[in-house]
């Protein structure tokens, strides 16, 4: 474990704001294209049931 | 064993379906493991600070967003030579998570630009090829969506994501070709890595990770693609899973 507590590594040295944003950007991105994914499916199952 | 065999929508879908589980838990592992390395365990950088750990998800998006787009290319060749719908399944399927890469790449790079460089974004040329690759993947799905007949609308993206394929080696060679402020590449074929053995190690796992993220999410959406072209056939309203 490189970090001395929990602020620490909060705060990322001063840079805490571009790291988190950063990797919270990448990962709500991953998690958008699965939930657009993830509704298509529905709206398919919905489709095969009606025919 | 007959790799044709896996080259039409019915033998696929199910192939797909059982592959799918085993990499998005790959991927969840292997995110996890590489965020813990990367974000906990691995050291500050001298130079940088902390603002660097921005690279566990800056590089493997960039390597992403340009392989990618090659795999995409390389499905359009398939389709425009062999006639293979599959194959223009499979291209139209990587476009969207290839442009969601560039984007995490330009975004994450311009998180990391400002405090290093202090510019949220520079005309450099490693920047503005990143820039137009993204336009390609947009001209791509939207060429896509505009044409109503599906068989002109594969062959028309295909043609352009052919084309558009001359933008990656200029976007890979980039900081070699011109004087960019975007750094030279840490990592290539000749030489060693220029950065510390936990560092690259955490970043290759990301990338791992990244990559079967990626596989896993285009398998979903081929199978979604082939739910709404096969949508009149027998063997997909009697398929059970």
């Amino acid at each position: 474990m490189y970090w001395k507590s929990m602020s620490d590594f909060i705060q990322m040295g001063g840079y805490g704001l571009y790291v988190w944003v950063s990797f919270g950007i990448t990962f709500a991105c991953m998690a958008t294209e699965l939930f657009l994914l993830r509704a298509r499916r529905l709206s398919n199952e919905k489709i095969k049931d009606l025919l | 064993m007959n790799l044709f065999k896996y080259s039409s929508p019915q033998t696929f879908y199910p192939l797909a379906g059982k592959l799918i589980p085993w990499l998005a838990a790959g991927a969840a592992i292997l995110i996890v493991y590489g965020l813990y390395i990367g974000l906990l365990v691995a050291p500050t950088d001298f130079q940088q600070g902390d603002a660097y750990r921005i690279i566990y998800v800056h590089v493997p998006a960039a390597w992403f967003s340009m392989f990618l787009y090659v795999v995409m290319a390389g499905y359009a060749i398939l389709g425009l030579t062999l006639n293979a719908k599959l194959s223009y399944m499979m291209a139209k399927s990587i476009a969207p998570t290839g442009a969601m890469f560039t984007f995490v790449a330009l975004v994450t790079g311009a998180f990391w630009g400002k405090p290093t460089w202090g510019a949220w974004w520079v005309w450099d040329a490693r920047l503005t090829s990143e820039l137009i690759l993204l336009f390609l993947y947009i001209g791509y799905m939207s060429l896509q969506a505009a044409i109503d007949d599906t068989r002109r609308s594969d062959r028309a993206s295909a043609i352009l994501a052919i084309v558009g394929v001359i933008n990656v080696p200029i976007i890979y060679f980039s900081v070699k070709w011109w004087n960019t402020l975007h750094q030279g590449s840490s990592i290539n074929l000749t030489s060693s890595p220029s950065m510390a053995a936990i560092i690259l190690k955490a970043m290759l796992i990301m990338a791992l990770g990244f990559w079967l993220y990626s596989v896993a999410v285009i398998l979903i959406r081929v199978r979604r693609e082939i739910e709404d072209r096969e949508r009149n056939t027998a063997w997909l309203n009697e398929f059970k899973e």
